[in-house]
């Protein structure tokens, strides 16, 4: 019962090499007999001649055969191109019966488009290629495939193009490193991502950014660099490198996942434009409990502007001197373990039906901040993802999902009696808290329809109106989706934007994304 | 500080803590077909979980953090091998910290090995489709393939425990002598259509189409992940009209609505079919049953005049 149906025609040419064998060996026996007696060389003579005949019959058969089937050929072909073999000009009639199938075709899809409620699509739709051609030995052999590469790569990249009524969006309104940052087009987010086993022990990932400023400049960031264990006992795993940090949901998640075009506020008020990542070390658990509950412990070394709330020099003012919340920064060395930013987090999920999900978690992040010798920063974080997705999901369609972040904050500023802007900032306890709420609707394959709530808020702190990471703030944004293929998807978003030092503000981006290569498999 | 470091040390202790002894091989298949073969041989010294559902699509399969805590606990994990799980599965196992499952673990069972895949790529180019690299990973469509993973899954289940080795070999011999019996069956229920064409919605059937001597090559999506559009669905039902095409399969996960628009327009049959044992009412009892209902419905719709 193995599959031999290839088999075929091999069997021919089977029958065909084991006569020559034959021949061939009968050949050489007859020159090896020459000395024998001659009645017995007059025998196999005769014998050499009909073995001579049969085999002359036998080749002329296949010959046959062969011109037999190469006729045959050259007729289905000439069928399957409408064109007779031998090619003689079109006839009007033909012509006629051509132009008369192409319309009809054309009618057929125009009811079609309208019996299944979709618009007629542009020519990438109707590929005149014949479907699943057959290999032939003239195609080039494969080179590279899955499994035969120590690792797998890809290369995606992110663009946008809007406008907003906000003259420089990137001055208030969308502060995330991989928003849109101005009217216009904007490319903010083109990676390179490796991954793959480095041995038995570890596996490797690579991620490596690269961003146009508003001039064209090309930056250069290497944003994830880790290695994570495969082999360690009693359900821990360590992850070792730069990282982003494990905090709520979409910290740790690269741009291309995102459902919105830019991160939300809550973010990168507590995480800076980058988000919470630095050269790092995690260990994880997973307990065991008949549920997921996994506990992450990760400790930052939080120094420099991707640790934006700890030991983060801010930015230079007119006068070279680096400020953060308007307090002058002092560059903070580690002293201590203490010094280290702590995050750990833990994470459960629930199978509440059989089509519906659950994930709940809670997270902390505290260090030291460089406003001062001993000032420190609290962020807490809570989070939860829900998904429904129909049992007779069409590749992964239809869906709804809906994610919600809280976070909440305490930034020690230390007092800077120097400071000129607005005038000599006192220590103050600077509170900071916020959330986004975002439902998708996965409303039929490769389509979603996306709505996000935001609000952001603190207390106030004497340098408020000059802090665009402070202040209240509000934004809705409502997105819808198309994904062409697995590999590239174009999406439009508005923002209507309220913050207590800008008003009302409107924006528009479409971005586009496509997806080259093969990339690691997504979380949940 | 010091209460962290003794939480730690409680969750380390719980680490080590042993497992109540665990008579049973717990077994995870990623989808029902594996699943219910992995059943028929494991019968009761095994205890089989599946990730997938016999209705979603199993290239799209969400990574639940449930996976993750049934994967940690499985002795072995029964996947395709063919990339049709790639988008799901890897990061499972990255997560589940269970080295029993490694990749060439005795405990990780690849179901194509010793299969032939059809259609593997000679170049790799998406702009052909979401293509599988390593070829079409539907191959248990064909009950020959059936009944070599059967028997790969009878001895990955003895090497991992020998002391049930003949239960299994037991089992293993049942389930082949049923197989070989309605093999017979199904050829000779087919075999009347030999060479008669079937639509169908995705490029999963080349190993179903290949045993029962069908043609399976037109398909309502124009390109493999690219759904269906009018401009495509319009070129189908021509060449189904020209070549008297009536019969068109749809799996529970396709959209239905696309295959009865086509249908009305060519007087073609709809078939409801699937790969999974519990796709389509009346196949819940397993791998053939399933294919029983498979033979029998793609039978009775091509004996049907159009």
């Amino acid at each position: 019962m193995a599959p031999t149906d290839a088999g075929f025609p091999e069997k021919n040419v089977m029958k065909f090499s084991k006569l020559m064998g034959w021949s061939s060996a009968f050949c050489l026996g007859a020159t090896l007999l020459q000395a024998q007696e001659t009645n017995e060389v007059e025998q196999l003579k005769q014998q050499l001649k009909e073995a001579t005949a049969n085999f002359d019959r036998v080749i002329k058969e296949q010959r046959q055969i062969i011109d037999s089937l190469n006729h045959r050929l050259d007729v289905v072909q000439a069928a399957m191109t409408n064109l007779p073999a031998s090619a003689p000009p079109v006839t009007a009639e033909q012509e006629q019966k051509n132009r008369a199938a192409a319309e009809e075709k054309a009618k057929l899809e125009q009811q079609l488009a309208a019996e299944l409620g979709t618009n007629v699509a542009p020519s990438m739709a109707t590929p005149a290629v014949p479907l699943a051609p057959a290999w032939t030995p003239a195609q080039p052999m494969t080179v590279a495939r899955a499994g035969s590469s120590y690792m797998n790569i890809s290369f995606d990249t992110l663009m946008v193009v809007g406008s907003s009524t906000a003259h420089d969006p990137s001055a208030q309104l969308e502060l995330g490193d991989h928003d849109p940052i101005k009217r216009g087009f904007s490319l903010r987010n083109a990676e390179i991502a490796v991954d793959g086993a480095v041995d038995p022990y570890f596996k490797g990932f690579g991620n490596i950014v690269l961003k146009l400023d508003q001039n064209n400049q090309t930056s250069i960031e290497l944003e994830e660099a880790y290695m994570v264990t495969t082999a360690l006992p009693g359900n821990l795993q360590v992850k070792a490198g730069q990282f982003f940090a494990n905090f709520g949901r979409q910290n740790s998640q690269h741009p291309h996942t995102w459902a919105f075009v830019d991160d939300p506020i809550i973010l990168t008020r507590e995480f800076g434009p980058d988000g919470l990542r630095s050269v790092a070390a995690q260990v994880s658990y997973l307990l065991p409990l008949p549920f997921y509950t996994e506990a992450f412990l990760g400790i930052l070394d939080g120094q420099g502007g991707t640790s934006f709330s700890f030991r983060n020099p801010g930015d230079p003012d007119s006068q070279g001197v680096n400020r953060f919340h308007g307090r002058m920064t002092i560059d903070r060395v580690l002293e201590g373990p203490q010094d280290l930013v702590y995050v750990p987090r833990l994470a459960s999920s629930f199978e509440l039906t059989d089509q519906q999900t659950l994930v709940v978690g809670a997270s902390g992040a505290f260090g030291p901040n460089d406003t001062g010798p001993h000032s420190r920063t609290e962020i807490y974080g809570v989070d939860m993802y829900w998904k429904w997705k129909s049992a007779h999901a069409n590749e992964g369609f239809p869906f709804v999902s809906w994610q919600t972040e809280g976070l909440f904050s305490r930034f020690g500023a230390a007092a800077d009696p120097t400071a000129t802007v607005p005038g000599p900032l006192p220590a103050e306890n600077l509170h900071d808290w916020g959330m986004y709420s975002q439902v998708l609707w996965g409303f039929k394959p490769h389509w979603v329809a996306g709505l996000r709530g935001e609000y952001a808020d603190g207390d106030t702190g004497a340098f408020d109106a000059n802090d665009v990471f402070r202040g209240q703030r509000t934004r809705i944004s409502p997105g819808l989706t198309w994904f062409p293929s697995e590999f590239s998807k174009i999406r439009l978003q508005y923002n209507y934007d309220h913050g207590e030092f800008f008003g009302d503000q409107h924006s528009v981006w479409m971005q586009f994304e496509f997806l080259l290569g093969a990339h690691g498999a997504h979380k949940f | 500080m010091k209460l962290r470091i003794n939480k730690l040390g409680m969750m380390l202790l719980l680490a080590f803590a042993p497992w109540a002894a665990q008579a049973k091989l717990n077994v995870v298949a990623t989808t029902p077909d594996f699943g219910s073969i992995a059943r028929e041989i494991g019968g009761d010294k095994t205890d089989v979980n599946m990730l997938a559902r016999p209705t979603e699509d199993p290239h799209f399969v969400d990574a639940k953090p449930s996976f993750i805590v049934k994967l940690n606990r499985a002795d072995a994990v029964v996947e395709g091998g063919a990339e049709l799980e790639i988008g799901w599965l890897p990061r499972l196992l990255d997560d589940a910290r269970n080295t029993k499952l490694e990749s060439g673990a005795p405990g990780h069972i690849a179901c194509n090995q010793g299969i032939q895949l059809m259609d593997v790529p000679t170049t790799l180019d998406r702009s052909k489709g979401d293509i599988h690299a390593s070829g079409n990973p539907h191959f248990m469509t064909d009950p020959a393939n059936a009944r070599i993973v059967a028997q790969h899954l009878a001895e990955a289940f003895i090497a991992l425990d020998p002391k049930s080795a003949d239960t299994y070999q037991a089992n293993l011999k049942k389930f082949t002598g049923e197989l070989d019996a309605k093999m017979e069956e199904w050829q000779k229920l087919l075999a009347p259509y030999k060479g008669q064409q079937i639509v169908a919605y995705h490029d999963a059937w080349p190993y179903f189409a290949r045993r029962f001597g069908l043609t399976i090559d037109l398909f309502l999506e124009p390109k493999p992940g690219i759904p269906p559009t009018p401009a495509h669905l319009a070129e189908v039902i021509m060449k189904m009209k020209a070549d008297k095409i009536h019969v068109i399969i749809v799996d529970p996960y396709q959209n239905r609505k696309t295959a009865e628009t086509v249908a009305r327009n060519t007087g073609a049959t709809v078939v409801d079919v699937t790969q999974f044992p519990g796709g389509v009412k009346g196949t819940e009892g397993g791998y053939i049953q399933m294919m029983d209902y498979l033979v029998n419905a793609v039978a009775k719709a091509l004996a049907q005049k159009p």
